[in-house]
C-alpha cells in the first residue's frame, strides 16, 4: 500500500521513459569517464562536472556534490565503475534526502478543512494552466468535488483557456472575465468552493516574472485575500517550475517564496529533452518538496513526485 | 537584465587589480572565475570553457602591455569575445516576399503567440500591412490569444476554428495574405518538443509548403544547459533564420541563449523585454556585450523612448516649453508615454552606471500612481494653471488623491523644479532625455 502503488504500470513507464535521457546521459558518461581507472583523478572530476553541470544541476550543488564524492573516496577507496556509481547515487539520494519532506500523499487524502485551496503560481509559460487543468483531473478521479478560479486576468484568452480544462474535466470555473481584479476572483472562487461543499479549488494566477515587484505584491493580495474567507488559506501554494529552466529557477524559488510562502512545487516539462537536475539543487537549497511532475501535454501526464521513485528511475 | 553576471565579472576582475601584468598565474583564477560565472548564467558548459580559453591566450599574448591594468586589458578582451560569442554586427529581418511570410516555432511556453503579435505591432509600426495566422490547434484557447492580441494591436488574424490541420490552415493563410495584400504574414504556431518525432515534422511540412522568407525560434531566456540541444534539433529540422529570446525582463542571465548562437550559427534577431506589445527590441549583440559588462545600454534606451514618443507631442511639449507653457496635462501626457515604454527598473538598468547601483532597490511600477492620483484631482483650471493652488485647494486635492497635503506640496515644488530645468535643457534634441528630471517617489 502506500506511495508505491499509487504509479500505474504505464505512469511508471512514462516516468522512466522520461527520466531514461537522464539516466542514459549521466551514467554512460560516468562509465565512459571511469573506465580503465583506479583512482578518482583530476580528468574524472572535470567530465562528472561537466557531466552535473550539463545536467543543470549547478555548478554550486556540482562543487558540493564533488566535495562530497572526494571525501568519500578518500575515507571509503572504491574499486571500480559500480562502486562509484553507487557512491555518487547515494550522495545526490542525500541532498534530495536533506529536503525533510514525507512522501507526499495522493489525491485521496486531503489534510486540514474543506475545501482544501491550492494557490498556482510561476513565471510566465511554465504550464501553470495546464497543470491545474491536469490536477482538477487526478482529484476528480480521486473523486473530489473541484472548483477552479480563472486568476489568470491579464493574459489574453487565460480564462478561455482555463474555462476549456474546466469543460473537459467537468468541473466548475469562477470566473470575472478578463482584465477583472484577480484577488476578486480568487475570493469568490475560495468562497464558492466553500458554499458548495467542495473538496479542492485551485487558483490559476497570471504568469509574471520574479523580479516585477509590483506583480509580486499583487500575487501577495491576492494570497492575503482567500484567507479572509477562511483562515489558513491557501493550505497549499504551488510553485510551478519549468524544467528546462536554467539557474534562474533559483531566483524564482526564492522570490515565489517571498512573496507567498510557497510550500510545494511542480516540476513541468520533464518529458522534453531538459534534465531536470535543477530539483537537486532547489530541494537541497530551499527545502520546499516537488509534489508534482508533469510528464506530458495529455490530461493524465501529471504524476506526485516521490524521491524514491524519482532516485530509483535516476539510478536502477 | 545582466546584473548578476556583470557583478560576477566585476568580482573577478578585482582578483586582478593592483597587479602589474597579465601572467599564467595571475590570470587562471579570474578566468575559473569568469568561466564559473558563465556557468552560473546558463551559458554551455563547452562553449563557457571554450570561451574562457580564447581569453585566457589572448590575455596572455598582451602581457607586454603596460599602459593599461590587467583588469582593464582583460574587460577589454572579454567584452570583444563576449561580443563576437554573441554574433557579430546586428541582422535585420527578411521582409523581401509578397507576402514576406514569418514562421515562428518553439517550446511550449517560449513565448511564440506573444511575440508573433509584438512583431506584427513592430512592423505595423513601420506602416506595413500585416496578416496573423493561428495554426496553434492543439492548446486550449491558443487561436482566442491571437485573436485577442491582434484586435489589441489592430492586426487581422487568420483563423479556422474547425480546421485542425496546421498545414493547410497556413497554406490558406497565405492565399488569404494574397488576396488581402498584405506585406507580411506572421504564423504561429503550436509548441513542440524537438523529440516529439511527429509534431517536428509537422512543422517541417509547414515550412516546406509555405516556404517561409523567415524561420523565427523562439526561445525562453530562462533556459537552462537543455537550450543548445533544442536549438540544434529545431535548427537540424527547420533550418531556422533566427532567433528571438524571449522574457528577458526577468533577472535571468540569459546566458544559454547566448550559446545558441555559437552552436547552430544563426543571429538572435530580436529580444523579448515584457509583456506589453511595444516590448520588443532589435538584438544588438555589441550593446548587450556591454550590457553584460555593466556598461550600461542607453542606446537601446533613446530607441525605445522615440518609438513610443508621439513626435508631434514632444514637438507641442517643446514649443510649450519654450514659451514657459508646460502644464500638468502635459505632465500627466508625458507620464502615459513614458509608462508605455515599460518597466521603470529596467529602464533606469539601461543607463550606464545605474545598473548596478539600483541592482537592490525596488523601483515600483506603480512610482506614478500617487502623481497622477494627485493631477486627477485637479479641476482643468488647476492642471493649465498651478499657480492658483492655494492652501484649501491643495487640501482639497489631498483628500480627493487619498495623498496628504506635503505630497501634493512636495509634487508642486517638483514640478516647479522641473520647469525651471526643462527650460534651461529644452534646446536638447530628443523628447525622451527629458524623462530623467521626473520625479519619482520612493
Amino acid at each position: 500500500m502506500g506511495i508505491f502503488n499509487f504509479f500505474s504500470k504505464e505512469k511508471k513507464e512514462k516516468l522512466d521513459q522520461g527520466l531514461e535521457k537522464t539516466k542514459t546521459s549521466l551514467f554512460d558518461k560516468i562509465s565512459k569517464a571511469i573506465a580503465g581507472k583506479s583512482s578518482v583523478d583530476d580528468d574524472f572530476l572535470d567530465q562528472l562536472e561537466e557531466i552535473l553541470v550539463s545536467s543543470d544541476v549547478g555548478i554550486h550543488t556540482t562543487l558540493k556534490i564533488i566535495d562530497r564524492l572526494q571525501a568519500r573516496v578518500a575515507k571509503d577507496k572504491y574499486v571500480g565503475t559500480s562502486e562509484l556509481n553507487a557512491m555518487l547515487k547515494q550522495e545526490i539520494a542525500l541532498l534530495l534526502d536533506e529536503n525533510k519532506n514525507e512522501n507526499l500523499s495522493s489525491f485521496e487524502n486531503l489534510p486540514g478543512q474543506k475545501p482544501y485551496v491550492i494557490m498556482v503560481v510561476g513565471v510566465n509559460g511554465v504550464g501553470k494552466t495546464t497543470t491545474i487543468g491536469k490536477l482538477a483531473n487526478q482529484f476528480k478521479k480521486a473523486g473530489k468535488k473541484v472548483v477552479l478560479g480563472a486568476g489568470d486576468t491579464f493574459r489574453a484568452a487565460a480564462v478561455e483557456q482555463l474555462k476549456i480544462w474546466g469543460t473537459r474535466n467537468g468541473v466548475h470555473v469562477v470566473s470575472h472575465g478578463m482584465n477583472t481584479d484577480p484577488a476578486s476572483v480568487a475570493f469568490d472562487a475560495v468562497q464558492y468552493a466553500k458554499d458548495n461543499d467542495a473538496d479542492v479549488c485551485i487558483i490559476d494566477t497570471a504568469g509574471r516574472l520574479h523580479n516585477k515587484i509590483g506583480l509580486m505584491d499583487e500575487l501577495s493580495k491576492i494570497k492575503r485575500v482567500m484567507s479572509k474567507v477562511q483562515e489558513g488559506t491557501p493550505h497549499e501554494v504551488l510553485l510551478v517550475l519549468d524544467a528546462s529552466t536554467g539557474q534562474n529557477a533559483f531566483e524564482q524559488a526564492k522570490q515565489f517564496t517571498a512573496a507567498t510562502e510557497v510550500n510545494a512545487l511542480a516540476l513541468t516539462k520533464l518529458d522534453g529533452t531538459a534534465k531536470g537536475g535543477v530539483v537537486i539543487g532547489i530541494a537541497d537549497q530551499f527545502k520546499i518538496p516537488v509534489k508534482y511532475i508533469g510528464v506530458g501535454e495529455g490530461i493524465d501526464d501529471l504524476q506526485v513526485f516521490n524521491k524514491v521513485e524519482f532516485v530509483d528511475s535516476l539510478f536502477n | 537584465m545582466f546584473e548578476s553576471l556583470s557583478s560576477k565579472l566585476d568580482k573577478a576582475f578585482k582578483n586582478l587589480k593592483g597587479q602589474g601584468k597579465i601572467t599564467e598565474i595571475n590570470v587562471a583564477e579570474t578566468v575559473k572565475e569568469i568561466r564559473k560565472a558563465l556557468i552560473d548564467a546558463d551559458v554551455n558548459y563547452k562553449i563557457a570553457k571554450q570561451f574562457t580559453d580564447t581569453v585566457k591566450e589572448k590575455a596572455l599574448g598582451q602581457n607586454v602591455l603596460t599602459s593599461v591594468s590587467p583588469g582593464q586589458l582583460l574587460v577589454k578582451i572579454v567584452n570583444d569575445e563576449l561580443t563576437e560569442l554573441l554574433g557579430g554586427k546586428t541582422e535585420n529581418i527578411n521582409t523581401s516576399g509578397n507576402p514576406s511570410i514569418i514562421l515562428m516555432a518553439g517550446l511550449q511556453g517560449s513565448g511564440k503567440t506573444t511575440h508573433s503579435a509584438k512583431l506584427a505591432n513592430y512592423f505595423k509600426k513601420q506602416g506595413k500591412s500585416v496578416l496573423l495566422a493561428a495554426a496553434d490547434v492543439y492548446r486550449p484557447a491558443a487561436i482566442e490569444q491571437l485573436k485577442v492580441l491582434g484586435e489589441q494591436i489592430e492586426v487581422p488574424v487568420y483563423f479556422e476554428m474547425e480546421n485542425k490541420n496546421p498545414v493547410e490552415i497556413a497554406q490558406n493563410a497565405v492565399k488569404a495574405a494574397k488576396d488581402g495584400n498584405h506585406k507580411i504574414l506572421i504564423i504561429d504556431t503550436a509548441g513542440r518538443l524537438s523529440i516529439d518525432e511527429e509534431m517536428m515534422a509537422e512543422i517541417g511540412n509547414i515550412k516546406a509548403t509555405v516556404q517561409p522568407q523567415e524561420i523565427l525560434f523562439v526561445v525562453d531566456s530562462m533556459t537552462g544547459q537543455d537550450a543548445v540541444n533544442t536549438a540544434k534539433a529545431f535548427n537540424d529540422v527547420l533550418d531556422f533564420t533566427g532567433v528571438i529570446l524571449t522574457k528577458l525582463d526577468g533577472d535571468t542571465r540569459g546566458g544559454a541563449a547566448l550559446s545558441i548562437k555559437t552552436v547552430v550559427q544563426k543571429p538572435i534577431k530580436f529580444v523579448g523585454m515584457g509583456e506589453k506589445m511595444e516590448a520588443l527590441d532589435v538584438f544588438h549583440p555589441d550593446r548587450m556585450a556591454q550590457r553584460i559588462l555593466g556598461m550600461g545600454d542607453i542606446v537601446t534606451l533613446v530607441e525605445r523612448a522615440q518609438s513610443v514618443f508621439d513626435e508631434e507631442e514632444a514637438a507641442k511639449i517643446q514649443k510649450k516649453l519654450l514659451k514657459d507653457q508646460f502644464t500638468f496635462e502635459d505632465f500627466y501626457s508625458q507620464i502615459q508615454q513614458i509608462k508605455k515604454m515599460g518597466n521603470l527598473k529596467d529602464l533606469m538598468a539601461m543607463i550606464p552606471g545605474v545598473g548596478k547601483a539600483i541592482k537592490d532597490i525596488d523601483i515600483s511600477d506603480d512610482a506614478f500612481k500617487g502623481i497622477e492620483a494627485i493631477i486627477n484631482s485637479m479641476t482643468p483650471a488647476e492642471r493649465r494653471t498651478p499657480d492658483i493652488l492655494n492652501g484649501s485647494r491643495r487640501k482639497r486635492v489631498a483628500d480627493g488623491s487619498g495623498t496628504d497635503i506635503q505630497q501634493v506640496n512636495q509634487l508642486l515644488k517638483q514640478f516647479e523644479e522641473m520647469r525651471k530645468m526643462m527650460r534651461t535643457m529644452n534646446k536638447m534634441q530628443g523628447a525622451g532625455l527629458s524623462m530623467k528630471n521626473l520625479p519619482f517617489r520612493r
